[in-house]
């Protein structure tokens, strides 16, 4: 999701660690490290990496073009081949009555039926091009904040597992705990009577 | 430290709490709400709300929608033991205005319009649109953080248990009454 689309979703990390520095140096290495690779005319099914906020679909790095202002601004790609299943099981078909056709047989071992399927859908693979979705992150590193513009659950894993990869640094992820926890300052024998809090009750039904 | 995911739902109530906390403000002590944001001129509920009942290990959802839908039966789920789990809010400060929905189990704003910004013709005007954006998308999470902020810190002294709780009790019944 663009960060300058009209409706945008927010999650919100703190982020944990010391950066090596130069820190740009570190930040510019780390991305072009996990740079997103086409997997386009390649049997995977699936890749994720970096890519430039400005330009997603020709990721490029150069000259700090990921720092505006205080901020460091870029984007996770996540991208997938999504094989209908109607399709794979045509293919699988078509190549089973070859095989049978072959060996004269009139059955096939599962070993085989396994096998024909990983090769239809590898070949498949090479053949389908793969959905990019993007989204963006702003990172304030004054702030130790990071601000990554998507809900999804799937998305967000790959964001803490990919930024922990590149930078060596430990998102910590902002819900109502962590926010009292961490982000208010609150005092030690307020934090720790956070930690005892049971749930109230406001209605006696 | 706890660990994220435990943390994570053993107090997943607090978010709930927090945005049932809120409603109640919003509806009978508004003066308060400028503590967050001098500059506030209001923050209403929006076209949303989600309650959640969890009783005998059942979990019963009550959703309201609509520009111009009436609220009783949310008070209504609250005075059954519901706790508001998300919630669409309108926050109005100086001439702008804010659109979006919160959620009570993480605190994440999800469909969040800002005020209208200027449009973007090329790759110059980028950076100023995003660090535009970025001004107006802070505006909105400080007023979350600052609510939560007020929550939490209620929360945790003995004014939650003494003054807090019953008044929020005797709003729910007096919604019953009327």
């Amino acid at each position: 999701m663009s960060l300058l689309s009209s409706s945008v979703s927010i999650t919100c990390y703190k982020v944990s660690g010391e950066i090596q520095k130069p820190v740009l140096d570190t930040i510019y290495s780390g991305l072009a490290r996990h740079t997103i690779q086409s997997i386009d005319d390649e049997p995977m099914e699936k890749t994720i990496g970096w890519t430039s906020f400005k330009n997603p679909y020709l990721p490029d790095f150069e000259g700090s073009s990921f720092v505006i202002g205080p901020y460091l601004v870029f984007s996770l790609r996540l991208d997938k081949k999504t094989i209908p299943a109607n399709v794979i099981r045509k293919n699988v078909a078509v190549e089973t009555a070859k095989q049978l056709n072959r060996s004269g047989r009139n059955y096939l071992s599962t070993n085989e039926k396994k096998t024909i399927k990983d090769q239809v859908t590898a070949s498949l693979s090479r053949r389908i091009p793969a959905t990019p979705n993007v989204y963006d992150l702003i990172w304030n590193m004054e702030g130790s904040r990071l601000w990554f513009f998507s809900n999804l659950k799937t998305a967000n894993e790959a964001l803490e597992t990919m930024f922990l990869k590149s930078f060596n640094l430990t998102l910590i992820h902002l819900f109502p705990f962590t926010i009292a926890d961490q982000v208010l300052g609150l005092s030690d024998p307020d934090r720790d009577r956070l930690v005892q809090l049971e749930p109230t009750k406001f209605s006696e039904a | 430290m706890l660990d994220v995911a435990v943390s994570y739902n053993r107090y997943k109530f607090l978010g709930d709490e927090f945005l049932t906390w809120l409603w109640f403000v919003m509806e009978k002590q508004p003066e308060a709400l400028r503590e967050t944001d001098p500059e506030l001129k209001s923050l209403d509920v929006g076209n949303r709300i989600v309650l959640e009942n969890h009783r005998n290990h059942t979990k019963e959802s009550i959703t309201i929608k609509g520009d111009q839908a009436g609220l009783e039966e949310g008070t209504l789920a609250l005075w059954k033991g519901a706790l508001v789990t998300e919630l669409n809010l309108v926050y109005k400060s100086g001439s702008h205005e804010w659109r979006f929905s919160v959620k009570g189990e993480n605190l994440h704003l999800s469909g969040l319009k800002t005020p209208q910004t200027g449009p973007v013709e090329n790759k110059e005007d980028m950076e100023g649109a995003v660090l535009e954006k970025v001004f107006l998308y802070e505006k909105a999470l400080a007023l979350i953080y600052n609510l939560y902020n007020l929550f939490i810190r209620l929360r945790l002294a003995p004014k939650w248990k003494n003054e807090v709780v019953p008044q929020i009790k005797n709003w729910i019944l007096s919604q019953q009454s009327n």
